[in-house]
């Protein structure tokens, strides 16, 4: 069990975060005319999906929205872990001189987005790739940065973020947890 | 949930929840098929060894491309040409190459049981590729991927299976899986070529095509072994073809629209007609492409399993 230790992020400030990660990711790009969204699922998925629609109501225009899920590119697959079940990847349109905006719920080791940059890899050749959290906890293992951050959390390596989201979790908020005990 | 066996030997006794995991893991590697580059990691560093006692052309390159889209490293051996001929056992055969440290092994096999035993002499995953008149497991799972593909479920359907079901491996594979998922199976056929007390299965028996393909949603047309003294069994082949042969004519008197599939190779105008082997509703060649998606599922879910 793990004792909550801060919220984070309430309601009102998860869409004020998303709201200013889209425009970010607008005025970067000067536009969205080039850009196409791929979450990381299963939670990257949502805030993807929340992103995709505010900047499609800003620009006015429709946006290719993908997810990506990245369990066969795990490095730990063959390892510990209990068999992860696959959901699926659903990029159903081409990523070939687009700007790729890839999106995730927290940044942490940078493993999973190695894993998706690998991924992507094999689905074409994108102009660019670009990296939006939510969260960045800190505690890199490779040479990995976001583009765009939601909010930089400094936690120490045994504490754990949870981000529930309305769609699965019924509320939006990011939760810092105290370490297992 | 992982798989609850290290082995696939055969659908007879599998759960429905693994047949589920199979198939629902599969839809994740057939779009992979789709993709560019039609190549994923997660056997990287894995040795998959594919035995093949007895001739297979499709099912070979299937595994084998199933395997090599994993990035595994692909063992071949033939057993025309190898130490098999100079009167090696099977057991010796096999321990010498899982001393070369290979992780998996698909046998294909003349004899019943023969993969059965190999999954008690080794420590490999074992996974059947047809074993005699006994079961084709991933044969039966494409099948099963295929009709899901088209109709959406399993549950409820009427599958019908045309043809030699005593000397089919196919065939059983297919009555298993099939009945686990609640579909409604019936065969059909000429006396000679149906097991006495294969109703004992839950499978309605047949012996004329007219009786069964009103009710019908998926016809399974099976190869006439030729090769195999199929002669015995029925008259002429001239004859099968008038009697059990699936025609334009036939399907179109039966007055129902139903999928059609054959796992190959097929004898043109003989169990079936090339118009209904090419025809809209056959799905065949999806059969093949899901072939390889569905092996990928099992290589992936045994060796994973950890």
């Amino acid at each position: 069990m793990r004792r909550l230790k801060a919220q984070i992020i309430d309601t009102d400030g998860f869409d004020r975060t998303l709201t200013r990660l889209a425009h970010e990711i607008l005025e970067k790009n000067r536009g969205a005319s080039n850009i196409v969204i791929v979450g990381i699922r299963t939670r990257g998925e949502f805030i993807a999906r929340r992103v995709t629609r505010i900047i499609e109501t800003v620009e006015h225009t429709k946006l290719h929205l993908g997810s990506l899920d990245i369990t066969l590119y795990r490095d730990d697959l063959l390892g510990k872990l209990e068999q992860p079940q696959l959901k699926g990847t659903e990029v159903l349109f081409d990523i070939n001189d687009r700007d790729v905006i890839l999106i995730d719920d927290v940044l942490f080791t940078g493993r999973t987005i190695r894993a998706a940059l690998d991924e992507l890899a094999d689905l074409g050749r994108p102009r660019s790739i670009q990296l939006a959290v939510l969260v960045d906890r800190g505690h890199r293992q490779l040479p990995i940065r976001a583009d765009y951050v939601g909010k930089n959390v400094p936690t120490s390596a045994n504490e754990s973020i949870r981000v529930h989201v309305k769609e699965v979790d019924g509320e939006d908020a990011v939760l810092l947890m105290h370490p297992e005990e | 949930m992982p798989l609850h066996s290290k082995h696939l030997l055969g659908l007879d006794g599998m759960s429905r929840e693994d047949l589920q995991l199979i198939l629902d893991t599969a839809v994740s590697f057939r779009e992979v098929l789709d993709r560019p580059i039609k190549k994923v990691p997660p056997l990287q560093g894995k040795t998959v060894a594919n035995m093949f006692f007895e001739n297979s052309t499709r099912t070979r390159l299937s595994f084998e491309l199933a395997e090599r889209r994993l990035s595994a490293d692909v063992l071949g051996f033939a057993a025309t040409g190898s130490s098999v001929s100079k009167g090696e056992t099977l057991k010796d055969t096999a321990r010498n190459i899982e001393a070369m440290k290979v992780d998996m092994v698909v046998m294909r096999h003349s004899a019943a049981g023969a993969s059965h035993y190999l999954s008690r002499v080794i420590d490999a995953n074992v996974i059947n590729a047809g074993d005699g008149s006994h079961e084709h497991p991933t044969q039966g799972l494409l099948d099963m991927y295929t009709i899901r593909e088209k109709h959406g479920r399993l549950n409820d359907l009427h599958v019908c299976i045309v043809g030699d079901i005593s000397h089919s491996r196919v065939a059983r594979s297919n009555i298993f899986g099939l009945k686990t998922m609640g579909a409604r199976v019936s065969v059909c056929g000429p006396a000679t070529m149906i097991p006495r007390e294969i109703d004992r299965l839950g499978v309605e028996v047949y012996h004329h095509l007219d009786d069964v393909l009103p009710t019908v949603d998926v016809l399974n047309v099976l190869r006439i072994q030729l090769e195999r003294d199929a002669g015995r069994l029925f008259p002429t082949i001239r004859e099968y073809r008038q009697t059990f042969g699936i025609t334009r004519r036939r399907l179109e008197k039966a007055g129902r629209v139903m999928t059609i599939m054959h796992p190959g190779p097929i004898n043109r105008d003989v169990e079936i007609s090339a118009d209904v082997a090419d025809s809209e509703h056959s799905v065949i060649l999806q059969q093949v492409l899901n072939g390889v998606a569905v092996r990928m599922s099992v290589l992936y879910l045994l060796s994973t399993r950890n």
